[in-house]
């Protein structure tokens, strides 16, 4: 009996599979996944999570069919051969692979640092940006302490709130920083992750793109309540986060009063003293 | 021993030792909370006195360390897990024997979160203290309540060292209301980094609870 | 010697060097130190006083404690003998029944098996606090264990699996084996053979005490400053770090310098078993990136009590200090945990496939290419960080770049199963289990290892699936495969197949009902290490929870066959059950305590299974028969 065509099957079921899978993966089921669209940044990579999509589909379509078929086909059958086929090498499948799994990762490395340079996708980028914004940009400090955070507004008299607004449509720039430990700020459904270290003015962009609450949560271990450091916060049509800033002005005046001038960080005291 | 029962045997009597050590593990690890409930106070109000101590005593297991204590029949009791009624006002008295230790974040130090946004210092109506003169709060951030406690001044006579402090010692009395939501487990906590001689004052008794952390279970 | 033994009284076998006097040694050794702490660091002392803490004491407490265990094993007498100019033993405990395997021996088979004991034992505690966790996160609100005890179970599950299991494999297999496949009478340094196991018994049960001592709030990971605020639980970690770092440099130098030096005559660099490529290149691995391990918790060890302030940035440190040199040892670590993988299932598939290894130099080539580039990636668990934002170009792409020997590893994997004859035996079952779950672990590591991406997953859920699927649906699936294949040949006993088939499905099945739903959590928002999480994500919780102890549940049915099998039954094995060509599976079974009467001299490929193929019609190109 002559040897079937296995590896032309295998070709042809994994095209099918591959040109029925990839459509639907990248065009029904990735832009509905988090974290949403609640932010230029947060759309940003539900793009990007689309286009990875886009190029492990046909490689898991691959391990797929090829597991599959080999597993059914190649097992050892009642009567049929006690051994394999001795096979050791083949130079052109080696150079194949090879040259495959390089050109894909350059060009996942390549699209990725191009998503990264899109103002910073949402990550900390440390005191000295290198992907910012063109325009404007309203700056928001983000304090991390053991276990909550506070937000401090530089631009409207240095004021501290418990809770965070954003004005929706407009370049925010957050200032995540540390009293103690190390802290990490995300804003999933705005798509920002910061880590706040102490003494370290870590600086990360958003763009809100729709009037919604957000929540926040912290995402480095930091001690007993790190679970317990959760918050939810807003973002605002611009006339009602003025209101709302005028608002915590007066409402915060007093702890506001207390508060030294604004800094980008506050170097936190070793406080290893006598009680 | 090479009997298949003796091999038996020290099966089970191996399963038995490794079921008991488990027990013996987890039981170490299970919080055990004895919450001290706040007294009723009329229809839907309560009443909650607290204390805080430079140093807890015999009464916890870390002598030395800083603590809050809940009184109860005229005794203090160490618990930080406090039943409080759901949808209710609680009106919570805190009596602090504990010295000035200053505020990391100074924004502390303003009352927020309160009905009326204010609170009692020993029967003076405040809406903030001076943040250096904080020598604990009382916070409970997913109600926005702050209550920065003022320290017993250096100075002051007839100081308590440790618990059980007595009424007749030096203390600082605050007093204030605050409006419970629904049922659940909410953590408070202390923000002043006074656990004296841990790095920035907010090791041991600030990462234990049931010395400056608890919580308040809304029932 | 052995007949002078049997004579004693079982009482007087105790007295002696042996696990015994080590344990009664180690305790005096504990309260001496830390005695002498409370000299040093004294009680009255204002630090001490205020805190209750005498961190001093308890690091002086510990390394008596280790310094009487080792002692009372006998490890000082060689050491001893050669100061006082006494001609020393060279061989220890190689003769004499059971009492072989409860000290200082120096017959890397009993080492073998005392490494896969111990091991045990510890994966099974760290599987217990595994199973805690789980519980506690039934509930939305922490109810069972609290935030604080909550994070001491995550940091005891995660310090003892990363810490303990770096050994799982290597340490049982690769001593045992590596000697016998490379026809060596033993290892390279036998007595520091023996210490690799007992530093490491050391290190679990000090880990393990942490529980006595306030616990840890860091994770494994112990990020600073919080490691300096922490607990005294924290030296416990340090502690153990520390001989586990210790153990893995000396295990990394003993199989480098045995599978160089020692190999048979004719047992060619071409020829050596692909399980010994796997065990030199996480060797070196280990040699460089462990020391760098044992020195950050030194520094984090002297913040504590020597009060310098490596990690303290009021007093000129930096936090990203320890970060880069945590993550320098932490991410060729987890290659440490792969590269074992790696080796047995490349051992394994052709044996029951039934072909030699396709590909067999790129196998070679994938594990060092793997082994050389984790050197270089470590900064992509700090993409978030703010530190060297614009070095995360290079970090992301030599992270991919990984992926590309990873890859050759699956691609000969694959092609040794084309044209097979495969026979589903149980560790052949473990192997292509292997391949689900590494390949899920590595394609959800190509979004982690994208900048973007991985700010939405970093610190979440999604990672801890992810590196669940490469270690625990990896390392621990090979590890299984490992003792399924070669526990016959270790105890001359077989294991109940039906048994182990109900631990196959049920371990496989519960692993991905567990881990799969939480890349969901994850992308939904759920950090790692909470007790408190969205009442939203309760559904999904409580699902993974439960596949959970399913999964607990299948490692009791393996710890039933392995009692009813080899403790039972004990139905002695077949010689080869396997039908193996492997030099191991050629030795008698018990193996003799030198291996080999004569060393054997190796004339030919491994791998040496199959039919010759036909020669290629001269009509049909050989693109037609890939492979």
């Amino acid at each position: 009996m002559p040897e079937p065509p296995h590896f032309r099957r295998i070709l042809i079921l994994w095209a099918a599979l591959s040109i029925i899978a990839t459509p639907i993966v990248v065009l029904v089921w990735a832009p509905g996944l988090p974290p949403g669209n609640g932010s230029n940044v947060a759309s940003g990579q539900v793009t990007d999570n689309a286009v990875l999509l886009g190029v492990v589909t046909p490689i898991a379509a691959l391990m797929i069919v090829f597991f599959t078929y080999a597993l059914i086909v190649f097992r050892r059958r009642d009567g049929g051969p006690e051994e394999g086929l001795a096979i050791r090498d083949h130079r052109g499948i080696q150079t194949t692979w090879l040259a495959a799994t390089s050109v894909i990762v350059l060009l996942l490395a390549a699209y990725g640092t191009i998503r990264l340079f899109d103002e910073g996708a949402g990550g900390g980028q440390g005191p000295d940006p290198v992907a910012k914004p063109s325009g404007s940009v309203l700056p928001v400090q983000v304090i991390a302490q053991q276990w909550e955070f506070t937000f401090r507004y530089p631009t409207f008299g240095g004021v501290e709130t418990p809770h965070l607004a954003l004005p929706v449509d407009r370049n925010i720039a957050l200032h995540v920083t540390s009293l103690d430990v190390i802290h990490s700020f995300w804003a999933h459904d705005l798509g920002v992750k910061a880590d706040a270290n102490p003494g370290v003015d870590n600086v990360a962009y958003v763009r809100p793109s729709e009037v919604r609450s957000f929540s926040i949560r912290c995402a480095e271990l930091c001690g007993l309540f790190h679970g317990h450091m959760f918050d939810t916060g807003e973002v605002m049509s611009d006339g009602s986060f003025l209101a709302w800033i005028h608002r915590a002005q007066v409402a915060f005046g007093p702890g506001t009063g207390a508060l030294p001038k604004f800094r980008s960080h506050y170097n936190p005291a070793p406080h290893r003293r006598a009680g | 021993m090479n009997s298949v029962a003796a091999r038996w045997l020290a099966i089970v009597v191996g399963t038995v030792i490794v079921a008991l050590a488990i027990g013996l593990y987890v039981n170490k690890l299970v919080r055990a909370p004895t919450p001290v409930s706040a007294q009723q106070a009329g229809p839907a109000q309560a009443q909650l006195t607290l204390g805080t101590t430079p140093a807890v005593g015999k009464l916890g297991g870390q002598p030395t360390w800083v603590s809050y204590l809940v009184r109860e029949g005229g005794q203090w009791k160490h618990t930080t897990t406090f039943d409080v009624p759901a949808h209710s006002l609680v009106h919570i008295t805190i009596l602090n024997f504990d010295g000035e230790s200053g505020l990391r974040n100074p924004f502390l130090s303003q009352v927020q979160g309160t009905v009326g946004g204010t609170m009692q210092l020993d029967g003076k109506t405040v809406k903030n203290i001076s943040p250096d003169a904080a020598s604990h709060t009382f916070t409970v951030p997913e109600l926005g309540i702050v209550i920065p406690i003022k320290g017993v001044a250096d100075d002051a006579p007839n100081q308590c060292e440790e618990m059980p402090c007595s009424l007749s010692q030096a203390h600082e009395t605050v007093t204030f209301t605050m409006r419970t939501g629904k049922h659940g487990w909410i953590r408070w906590q202390c923000f002043v980094p006074c656990a004296a001689g841990f790095f920035t004052g907010f090791g041991g008794p600030m990462q234990t609870i049931g010395y400056m952390d608890g919580f308040l279970h809304v029932v | 010697m052995n007949t002078e033994r049997t004579a004693r009284s079982p009482l007087r076998g105790l007295i002696g060097f042996n696990v015994v006097s080590g344990i009664l040694l180690g305790i005096v050794g504990f309260y001496f130190g830390w005695w002498l702490g409370h000299q040093i660091h004294f009680t009255n002392y204002e630090y001490v006083a205020d805190t209750g803490q005498n961190d001093i004491a308890l690091f002086l407490a510990y390394l008596f404690f280790v310094v009487g265990f080792l002692g009372g094993l006998g490890f000082l007498r060689y050491p001893l003998a050669r100061m006082t100019g006494r001609e020393p033993s060279h061989h220890e405990n190689e003769e004499g029944g059971i009492r072989r395997y409860f000290g200082l021996c120096t017959d890397h088979k009993v080492i073998g098996l005392q490494y896969l004991l111990g091991i045990g034992i510890f994966f099974f505690i760290g599987g217990v606090n595994a199973m805690l966790i789980r519980a506690e996160l039934l509930r939305p609100s922490p109810q069972l264990f609290g935030a604080g005890n909550y994070l001491t179970i995550v940091s005891l599950h995660g310090a003892m699996m990363m810490g303990i299991m770096t050994s799982g494999v290597l340490g049982p297999f690769a001593n045992y084996f590596v000697p016998l496949m490379i026809g060596a009478k033993r290892m390279a340094f036998p007595r520091i053979e023996s210490l690799t196991f007992w530093l490491l018994m050391a290190a679990g049960a000090i880990l393990t005490s942490a529980v006595f001592f306030g616990g840890l709030p860091t994770g494994w990971t112990g990020y600073g400053p919080l490691n300096v605020q922490a607990n005294m639980g924290m030296d416990s970690y340090i502690i153990f770090f520390i001989l586990v770092g210790v153990s893995m440099t000396l295990l990394g130098l003993n199989l480098i310098a045995t599978i160089v030096t020692m190999r048979a005559p004719g047992l060619t660099w071409g020829r050596l078993p692909i399980f010994c490529w796997g065990a030199l290149s996480t060797s070196g691995l280990m040699v460089l990136a462990a020391p760098v391990l044992a020195a950050v918790l030194l520094m984090v060890g002297l913040d504590r009590t020597a009060q310098t302030s490596f990690f303290q940035t009021a007093s000129g440190g930096s936090p990203y200090l320890y970060e880069n040199l945590f993550w320098f040892f932490g991410h060729p670590e987890v290659y440490v945990l792969a590269l074992p993988g790696f080796g047995i299932i490349l051992e394994l598939v052709p044996v029951f496939a039934r072909k030699p290894l396709w590909g067999y130099r790129l196998a070679v080539a994938g594990m060092l290419g793997v082994a050389l580039l984790s050197f270089f990636v470590w900064q992509h668990h700090l993409f978030v960080s703010g530190i060297n934002a614009a070095l995360r170009p290079f970090y992301m792409l030599s992270t991919e770049v990984i992926s590309v020997p990873t890859g050759f590893i699956f691609l000969c994997g694959m092609a040794t199963l084309w044209r097979a004859s495969i026979r589903y035996t149980v560790p052949m079952l473990f192997c292509l289990a292997w391949f689900f779950n590494f390949f899920i672990g590595g394609i959800t590591g190509v979004f982690l290892s994208d900048t973007p991406s991985n700010v939405s997953t970093h610190g979440s859920f999604f990672v801890m699936a992810h590196f669940h699927y490469t270690i625990m649906g990896g390392l621990v699936f090979a590890f299984f495969a490992a003792i399924y294949y070669w526990v016959p040949k270790m105890t001359g006993l077989r294991f109940n197949e039906a048994l182990a088939k109900v631990h196959f499905w049920a371990m496989f099945i519960a692993f991905n009902s567990t881990f799969a739903p939480l890349f969901a959590a994850g992308l939904l928002g759920m950090p790692r290490r909470v007790s408190t999480y969205a009442s939203s994500l309760q559904p999904i919780n409580i699902w993974v929870s439960v596949s959970a102890f399913v999964l607990g549940l299948s490692m009791l049915v393996f710890l039933a066959n392995v009692l009813y099998s080899l403790v039972i039954a004990r139905k002695p094995a077949e010689p080869n059950p396997w039908d193996s060509k492997s030099l191991e599976w050629q030795v008698p079974t018990p193996v003799p305590v030198h291996n080999f009467d004569k060393v054997p001299v190796i004339d030919s490929e491994p791998y040496d299974y199959g039919t010759p193929p036909p020669p290629p019609r001269p009509a049909k190109a050989p693109a037609a028969a890939p492979g």
